[in-house]
């Protein structure tokens, strides 16, 4: 973006757009959806150069009310057609935001290659163990023995995924876990998350007061990590794995490793590559 | 085919150079002034396994192969038997095969062609660094008349980089060839020094199929390798850069489909090419891509199905997934070349209606065109280029209303970084503004103006290849690959004196009743040509088109290739 342009400065209410949630009273996407539009106005982007990107889901809501470009896709396909979206045009800020079952589900290999291809997005997962928009169903962070689903009646019995660990043996570069029940630190880490070259992967713990209300507890049940972020892969992997999933507001690991971002050459005229074919 | 052809294969277990061979024959038989379609066949193996190209030279662009081979040349015999329904032989064809590799298997003689012993393995002994494959080009070359001097050039021009020992050894290879062919028995010899002067490209479909969508505006292209659609991307990996764009190999088809979305979204006219497996896991986004209006472009190099059927092989049905395969009210383009050359026509006419409507295109190409290389004419330029209606800056206040019920039922489209117009491109229903919405009316509205879109645009005469009698009462319909043996069909016809006129479908959808009618007017009888086993083609005319009172189909599955005698039978024995 040209800062000289920009004659006025942006407040977080700039990106925000005028329709309506339709998400639950109490649920903890709002405030995500707050930290977001907090974030861009912090960097004062100019919106029409930020587009926010999602797939299906409650939190996959977000692009429709946000005055910024956005892209309501379909379910799991979000970080496809975000990295689409940021290889043919590099000069944009692309944000990708969705759920706990979009992002590991249905987009679980998607996720994987997102990890490795390390575009510059950055992802913000609304994680609230459970499938919301359908009505309260296991998701793929889900513990074994939740019994609230009637599809599952007797628990899901499988044990959940861990999506920093996978993303960390994935190659993701920046991996952070905030609380939604502290928005101004959700912002500065999607700040930083915005700021970081490459991939970037910021869980949110965000709570589904609907289908698991005993979740309004996090919000007493999170605490700020005790850790700055490494860049040591093995010991990042070795926090994440033994936590208990409530260390927040911090960025757990970072790393160097370059963007992927191909450069076209250009400079030829399409009539040039016709000698190819030419006798 | 007007003018003088001669059809031969070689075959040969793999690694014996058939392909490599059968290349350079192209080439040569290029620069002799003729032209060329070769298709090639192999069997599943990965590497090795057996080989052949089947090979039509003539003296007049060629868009099929002839009912029968004149030659079949075997450096050796390692399961080519395999491909016996594939080169069809008869009396008047010749087998040439070397006695040291044993007998042509009775499949071939059968036929009853004349079979002639050609020692190529002895004979590339004899030559410090020959081999078999180069003996039999050059008898080949002698057979059909191919001069020396041209056939030793074009082996200068393509062995270079293996050094002057390499090219010397094929040299005496292909002598060694010429010289043991002298006494062969005849096969059609082609006239030398062709007065056509006008340039010609050695190109295969999809290649032109890549030049296609660069000629189109095509500068993002994210896809998955597969089987025969590969070389589309191969083709288009080095093109891309040159010309300022950028070619992601994605994790899967699903990736793949859904990065082209966001490239286009971001403005840039974006391709994937698959093949029917891909297409299938494709279809969610491709509804995504109507109902968000997004252009874009699917190329679909058709094979066996279903499933994952024979990767290799052709076939013409994916004609039904690619017209129904979407849920719900879908409206989009789905458009088939009918011919190597017309690859790079119709693709570029393809990202040309995809960017000026806002939606998805799927080409429908097939392996046997796909991977078939041909010497054509030069492709003329075309004024295609994707063109995107864009939103004038709006009033100060104003909401960008990016889905606006226009009367075309296109809707100018914003492109991220144009400020004031920001909008949430959206696969849920919504209304003008492209907020979500479950309202009756909206859906209504919507579905409305994406169809119209589509239903009211001028296409011009594009839609089909029409050529023939204009007053002919007999008609044969086709598309894609088809239309080339039923080309040839419809000359051998008319110069038995029968008037028939071809009508050779290239928009598939959405239909042009209308324009149908019109061609088909004074039409009384009609032959449906399509290599489906179900008639997908057939029952989608049907379906959509008033056809005339008789109608028969010919349609057999892959991997056969319809034949221009079997189209000329069935009018011949109708009348």
């Amino acid at each position: 973006m040209d800062a000289c342009a920009k004659q006025r400065e942006y407040s977080a209410k700039d990106y925000k757009s005028d329709v309506k949630p339709i998400w639950c009273p109490g649920c903890g996407d709002f405030s995500v959806l707050a930290a977001i539009t907090r974030a861009l106005a912090s960097m004062q982007l100019a919106p029409e150069n930020v587009a926010v990107v999602s797939g299906i889901g409650c939190s996959s809501r977000i692009p429709a009310y946000t005055s910024v470009y956005g892209f309501h896709g379909v379910h799991g396909r979000a970080l496809p057609v975000a990295t689409g979206l940021k290889i043919a045009r590099p000069d944009l800020t692309v944000l990708v935001t969705g759920g706990d079952g979009d992002g590991f589900s249905i987009g679980g290999n998607h996720f994987l290659h997102a990890c490795r291809r390390n575009v510059d997005l950055t992802y913000i997962v609304m994680d609230n163990q459970v499938y919301g928009m359908t009505k309260g169903q296991a998701s793929p962070t889900t513990a074994p023995d939740w019994e609230g689903s009637k599809l599952t009646p007797d628990g899901a019995g499988i044990n959940p995924f861990h999506p920093l660990v996978v993303a960390l043996a994935a190659g993701a570069n920046f991996i952070a876990r905030c609380s939604s029940s502290d928005p101004n630190n959700v912002a500065d880490i999607i700040t930083q998350a915005i700021r970081h070259p490459g991939f970037s992967l910021v869980q949110v713990l965000s709570p589904c007061v609907t289908f698991r209300p005993e979740q309004q507890e996090w919000k007493h049940m999170v605490r700020t990590a005790v850790v700055d972020a490494t860049d040591d892969a093995a010991r990042a992997a070795r926090r994440l794995m033994t936590d208990d999933g409530f260390n927040v507001g911090k960025v757990l690991y970072k790393g160097s490793r370059p963007a992927y971002q191909p450069e076209p050459k250009g400079g030829v005229a399409v009539a040039e590559l016709e000698a190819d074919f030419a006798l | 085919m007007s003018g003088q052809t001669v059809s031969f294969v070689m075959a040969g277990s793999g690694g014996a150079g058939v392909v490599t061979a059968g290349s350079l024959l192209l080439e040569a038989a290029a620069r002799a002034g003729w032209y060329a379609y070769m298709t090639r066949s192999s069997g599943p193996q990965i590497r090795g396994g057996e080989a052949a190209v089947m090979i039509r030279l003539g003296t007049a662009p060629i868009s099929s192969h002839d009912d029968c081979f004149h030659l079949l040349v075997a450096v050796d015999w390692q399961n080519v038997g395999r491909f016996a329904a594939e080169i069809p032989l008869d009396a008047d064809s010749l087998i040439i095969g070397d006695p040291g590799e044993g007998e042509a298997p009775e499949v071939f003689v059968r036929s009853g062609a004349k079979v002639v012993d050609l020692p190529m393995k002895a004979l590339a002994k004899g030559v410090p660094g020959g081999r078999p494959n180069m003996v039999a080009f050059g008898a080949i070359a002698a057979m059909i008349g191919l001069p020396e001097d041209i056939v030793i050039g074009v082996l200068q021009d393509s062995l270079k980089r293996k050094g002057a020992e390499a090219i010397a050894a094929s040299i005496a290879a292909f002598r060694a060839g010429v010289e043991a062919a002298v006494e062969f028995p005849a096969v059609p010899r082609l006239p030398v020094g062709n007065s056509d002067t006008s340039e010609r490209w050695s190109i295969t479909g999809n290649e032109a199929t890549g030049m296609g969508a660069l000629r189109g505006g095509v500068r993002f292209v994210a896809a998955y390798p597969i089987t025969p659609a590969t070389e589309v991307l191969e083709w288009l990996a080095p093109a891309l850069p040159k010309v300022g764009g950028v070619l992601v190999q994605a994790e899967d088809e699903l990736a793949s489909i859904n990065q082209i979305i966001g490239g286009s979204y971001g403005g840039v006219p974006s391709l994937t090419a698959t093949s029917g497996p891909g297409l299938a896991l494709m279809t969610e986004s491709l509804g995504l891509a109507v109902a968000a209006e997004v252009p874009i472009v699917v190329v679909d190099v058709m094979r066996v199905g279903p499933s994952t059927g024979i990767a290799t092989k052709s076939e013409q049905s994916d004609l039904n997934i690619a017209v129904y395969g979407l849920h719900g009210d879908a409206p989009h383009l789905v458009l088939a070349p009918t011919s190597v050359a017309d690859c790079l026509f119709t693709t570029q006419w393809a990202v040309h209606l995809a960017e000026s409507l806002q939606t998805a295109a799927i080409v429908l190409t097939d392996q046997a065109m796909g991977q078939a290389r041909a010497v054509i004419p030069r492709s003329a330029a075309i004024a295609f280029i994707g063109q995107r209606e864009k939103p004038a800056a709006l009033a100060e206040g104003a909401q960008y209303k990016r889905y606006a019920n226009t009367a075309s039922g296109v809707s100018p489209m914003a492109i991220p970084g144009m400020a004031g117009l920001t909008y949430t491109a959206d696969g849920l229903e919504h209304n003008e503004t492209g907020t979500p919405s479950s309202q009756a009316s909206d859906h209504q509205a919507q579905l409305d103006k994406r169809l119209r879109k589509l239903t009211g645009y001028n296409y011009g005469d594009h839609w089909a290849e029409i050529s023939g009698d204009e007053d002919a009462d007999t008609a044969i319909v086709t598309w894609g690959s088809s239309a080339g043996p039923a080309r040839e069909a419809l000359e051998r016809l008319r110069a038995a004196g029968q008037a028939v006129k071809l009508v050779a479908v290239r928009l598939i959808s959405p239909v042009q009743p209308e324009k149908f009618e019109r061609v088909m007017k004074g039409v009384r009888r009609a032959l449906v040509v399509e290599q489906s086993h179900s008639g997908q083609f057939h029952r989608y005319l049907r379906a959509q088109y008033d056809l005339p009172r008789e109608v028969h189909a010919l349609h057999h599955p892959g991997p056969l290739a319809v034949r221009p005698g079997a189209i000329v039978d069935q009018i011949l024995q109708w009348s």
